[in-house]
């Protein structure tokens, strides 16, 4: 994916020039190890800033709701879905948009490369399938698949859903994944089980409230999280408000949740809490054979209506 | 102040016999990462992290303290009177803290314990308090002290400071507190001369490989920085999460909320965070603060210039690199304080603009 940084800076440049877009939103180098930052250039010069490799996990979908500028963007597979449910959504619109789309090849786990060494890790370089990390001054090389982010283990939609333009030639999706081991890992817990793990899973939220904030589907303009009239939820350590904004925020993405991996990526201490919407993505697959954001035509199923639906609860 | 020299197991049993007395807090491993917890019989702090992922300004300031209780049932004869929680001010240590937390206690102490206000939750708990420090032989890539008045070293809010030495640890006693949790425990103090621990000081600040230089911080003019045109670009990847000021051992605000279950209630103090709208959301529905601009501006400049024109103690920051580890976007701190110390105002724009 080193390669792909040439076009990307290529065809962000021409945009710039001819007018066709105000900004271009994509990733800079940031200043640790398996980080990059979010960035937009407003100028050609700007684009020089722009790099692409396997730590670009973060969701720029999140970077378009309410903006007004003509806007270029670069985006993965997942985040050309979110574009298109953020267009659906009506939070940015497919007129203001040159999306510059990246066949993906995966991004890699941070928090994982993190464990598997006991010294701080000092560098990390890809070449291809090969990852090579070095620390406490010894060089480790492993290997990609081993160690990629757990939703781009199982991603079936590594193209672009859409675009205006391509990085690079198209690359082969994934086949033969098992997409909900761990979701079914979980549904085979019994009541008390499934509790304990919860638990334990939350247990080390701090509610920064980055898993949210990371989400493209996140953007209300009051997160309920936030009201005060009335309260739902409180705002300490409790488990039972912990537990609440963890499920609620979930259930909020049904059938939007494009398990793009932002908010497990994001989280600080590294709660897994995308097992919660990879439930609800799985659902709403199994019973509406939808896959969020694969179509700027169709509305997702939790907000639409069929006369002929087969279940009467609704008639 | 006094060097001494203690083995390590009679340290180890030292704290075992100090339980009786003090309630030890220590760094403890949790899954992969080490945070400080209340000690159990039998339990020893792990001195192997390099540093806790959390500050442990927990210990002091904890993210959700119930602070007052009251009962709203008329029935009661004090309903509606606001009664105080007991809290639990027996002497206690915290065993392993780095000198940048300890650094820091002593900054956010500058705004709990004022001779105008005093938070008597912060007071108790910090006078109950004996900080044993723990020096930094191996700092992290991202540790940044030595550019912001601390060190691995440093000495500043400690009681007593721990340098490892093989089979043994170099102690260095740094107040009347620090002597007495000595004596406490028992433990046979050899003196030691000041050579190898002057030494190891040396070592270790320059193995602190990450500065920055904030000494025109204090000569800039805050509404030229408040105006500068890098905040769009420093604030675009931002989250407006609360990861770097949770994380942070100086970071002091928070927000009173009340809870109430049927008839009973009660107060409490949680953290709260600059980078959340509801920070600075007004009754009115008015936000001074409305944009992410705003926000992230706000928190580098309370950090990096407010708080260094207000108290002349050099900035909100003891270099500890937490923010920088955990941001999710890998916002830089010692990015953002390079572009306002180098901050120029462009003389000539602002001549075509008058």
């Amino acid at each position: 994916m080193l390669d792909y940084i040439d076009k990307i800076k290529e065809i962000s440049e021409r945009l710039l020039k001819d007018c066709s877009v105000e900004m271009v939103i994509g990733f800079r180098k940031g200043t640790l190890p398996m980080m990059n930052e979010p960035c937009f250039a407003r100028t050609p010069e700007d684009v020089g800033q722009f790099v692409w490799d396997s730590n670009c996990g973060i969701n720029l979908a999140n970077y378009l709701t309410d903006r007004k500028e003509r806007i270029g963007i670069v985006a993965k597979g997942c985040d050309t879905r979110n574009i298109a449910t953020h267009i659906i959504e009506n939070k940015i619109s497919r007129e203001q948009l040159v999306v510059i789309g990246v066949p993906c090849k995966g991004m890699i786990d941070k928090h994982k490369i993190a464990t598997l060494f006991a010294d701080e890790i000092q560098t990390v370089t890809e070449n291809g399938e090969k990852i090579l990390v070095t620390a406490g001054g010894k060089e480790t090389p492993l290997n990609k698949s081993d160690v990629l982010q757990k939703n781009c283990a199982v991603c079936t939609h590594r193209n672009p859903v859409f675009y205006d333009e391509l990085a690079a030639e198209k690359v082969e999706e994934q086949q033969d994944v098992d997409r909900y081991a761990d979701v079914q890992e979980i549904e085979a817990m019994d009541t008390q089980e499934k509790w304990d793990y919860f638990e334990s899973l939350l247990s080390p939220c701090i509610r920064c409230y980055a898993c949210k904030n990371a989400c493209p589907l996140c953007y209300c303009p009051t997160c309920f999280v936030d009201e005060a009239k009335p309260q739902w939820v409180g705002k300490g350590q409790d488990p039972t408000d912990v537990r609440t904004f963890h499920f609620l925020r979930a259930f909020h993405c049904a059938g939007r949740c494009t398990d793009c991996g932002a908010c497990e990526r994001a989280c600080p201490v590294g709660i897994n809490m995308r097992v919660f919407t990879k439930k609800l993505e799985k659902d709403c697959f199994e019973q509406f054979g939808w896959e969020a954001g694969m179509s700027l035509d169709e509305r997702p199923p939790l907000d639409t209506y069929r006369p002929n639906d087969p279940n009467d609860f609704i008639k | 102040m006094k060097l001494v020299k203690i083995d390590k197991k009679q340290w180890a049993e030292g704290l075992e016999s100090l339980k009786k007395s003090f309630r030890l807090l220590g760094p403890v491993k949790e899954d992969s990462y080490y945070s400080f917890k209340a000690l159990k019989e039998g339990e020893q702090p792990d001195f192997s992290f390099l540093n806790t992922r959390l500050s442990p300004k927990s210990l002091l300031f904890p993210q959700s303290e119930a602070i007052v209780e009251y009962s709203l049932d008329e029935r009661d004869e004090d309903h509606h009177v606001m009664k105080a929680i007991e809290t639990d001010d027996s002497p206690r240590a915290v065993l392993g803290i780095r000198p940048c937390d300890a650094k820091a206690v002593t900054l956010v102490n500058l705004n709990f314990d004022t001779s105008e206000y005093k938070d008597p939750y912060w007071v108790k708990a910090l006078a109950a308090t004996t900080f044993i420090g723990l020096a930094c032989d191996t700092p992290k890539s991202t540790c940044f002290c030595t550019s912001v008045g601390c060190g691995p070293y440093h000495e500043e809010g400690l009681d007593l400071l721990l340098a490892d030495e093989g089979e043994t640890y170099l102690v260095k006693i740094l107040t009347e507190k620090g002597g007495n949790f000595l004596s406490t425990a028992g433990l046979e103090a050899v003196d030691e001369d000041t050579t190898l621990f002057d030494a190891k000081k040396k070592a270790a600040e320059a193995k602190i490989i990450s500065t920055i230089a904030t000494d025109n911080l204090k000569g800039q003019d805050i509404l030229d920085l408040h105006e500068a045109p890098f905040w769009e670009d420093i604030s675009f990847a931002c989250l407006n999460c609360g990861t770097c000021t949770y994380t942070c051992p100086t970071c002091w605000c928070f927000d009173l909320q009340d809870e109430i279950h049927g008839k009973s209630g009660k107060r409490f103090k949680n953290w709260d965070s600059c980078m959340f709208p509801l920070f600075t959301l007004h009754t009115t529905g008015h936000n001074p603060r409305g944009t992410k601009l705003q926000r992230v501006r706000q928190r580098f400049m309370h950090k990096l210039k407010y708080f260094v024109d207000k108290y002349d103690q050099g900035i909100m920051c003891v270099g500890c690199g937490r923010c920088v580890n955990q941001c999710p976007v890998n916002i830089d701190i010692r990015k953002v304080c390079a572009l306002m110390n180098d901050h120029k105002v462009d003389e000539q724009a602002c001549a075509v603009q008058e």
